[in-house]
């Protein structure tokens, strides 16, 4: 079942180890919490994984594929940064879309922008941040993929915006795909995982169901964390 | 929403909960059609994977039926309803009494102070 299969995965930055042997399979229709302090390698992971970030040890498989073509046509990711130009309009950007990618679904794409209250014919530089990531969130979701990796889709946004994000992303997630949410407002999204994978400067600290770990410490993800992570935060 | 929910217990067994008080308070109705699973999951903003474990839970203690080609409905045994939510009742009440032994309250004075609060509110 399992559709993503790492195995002993270790990416350096010159001398600087990001991700150090790391091995993790993932199930497709789950939605999977990636969490870890900054500069825990969240990012690196979902690049290598999203087929960006090339020179690593180790195997890192997707459906069954190591990061090529196959894996980008059928994986939906949303990077950190915005990536879109800024005299670009949402419909110019699902125009694009719609070109590179044969699972990009416009209808699911405009519905979800009038959800947003964005409009269609406004360029990205006169809209603010959570406009911005709330149209980022909307091309990767509307894609119909097996695989979305998200990193950090609520960074910078408001309660109420990342109430709006949380709905959206519940309601276009389809249940046979696998979602990778990295995030660190932990408190804010726990309910919507599966299970979390800790990630604690490049090693996996955790990889737990969410009611399992309730069950076993009598703790939420957030408390948790908070402890596994106390030592690294006071350095 | 968000604030429904305790940090401590499993969020399905939360869940159990939240839909037996409405339908125990017939806020859903007897052999109306269940929400489905992707609506409740954005309605309480949790998993569905974590929903459908507290439907299936329901369906254990007969709150919900499943017919197989029409979806997911409430009961319409009022017995389950009735046992259903004497359950939550006995719940709410060990749960007071605990918090009034806690505060230091007799039996007699506790139950002194409920008759006064229920006559001022004129229950």
């Amino acid at each position: 079942m399992s559709i993503i299969e790492i195995q002993n995965l270790n990416k350096k930055f010159g001398s600087n180890t990001v991700i150090n042997d790391l091995s993790l399979s993932l199930d497709a229709g789950r939605i999977v919490g990636l969490l870890g302090p900054n500069g825990c390698g969240k990012s690196t992971l979902l690049k290598i994984m999203a087929g960006l970030t090339s020179n690593y040890e180790g195997t890192v498989m997707l459906d069954g594929h190591s990061p090529d073509l196959h894996t980008k046509s059928i994986s939906s990711y949303l990077p950190e940064k915005t990536y879109l130009s800024s005299w670009m309009r949402p419909v110019d950007a699902f125009d694009i879309f719609a070109d590179f990618y044969t699972d990009f679904d416009r209808a699911k794409a405009m519905e979800m922008l009038k959800q947003f209250r964005l409009e269609e014919k406004m360029p990205t530089k006169n809209m603010s941040k959570g406009m911005q990531e709330k149209l980022q969130l909307i091309l990767v979701m509307a894609r119909k993929s097996k695989i979305y990796l998200l990193d950090e889709p609520m960074g910078g946004v408001d309660p109420a915006t990342r109430s709006a994000i949380l709905d959206v992303t519940l309601k276009q997630y389809s249940e046979d795909a696998l979602m990778i949410f990295a995030t660190h407002l932990i408190a804010d999204v726990e309910k919507i995982f599966d299970s979390v994978i800790f990630l604690g400067f490049g090693e996996l600290k955790l990889f737990e169901d969410v009611d399992v770990i309730r069950e076993k410490f009598g703790k939420s993800v957030d408390e948790l964390f908070r402890e596994v992570f106390a030592c690294s935060v006071s350095l | 929403m968000d604030n429904y929910f305790d940090s401590n217990t499993p969020i399905y067994l939360q869940l159990v909960t939240l839909f037996t008080i409405r339908i125990a308070g017939g806020e859903w109705h007897p052999g109306d059609r269940v929400m489905s699973v992707r609506d409740l999951a954005v309605t309480f903003k949790v998993n569905p994977n974590t929903v459908q474990r507290a439907l299936a839970e329901l369906e254990r203690d007969g709150l919900v039926y499943t017919e197989r080609t029409s979806g997911r409905f409430i009961t319409g045994e009022k017995e389950k309803i009735l046992e259903a939510r004497s359950r939550l009742a006995d719940q709410e009440i060990a749960d007071f009494v605990k918090q009034m032994r806690q505060l230091g309250y007799s039996r007699e004075q506790w139950s002194a102070l409920v008759e006064e609060a229920m006559k001022k509110e004129n229950i």
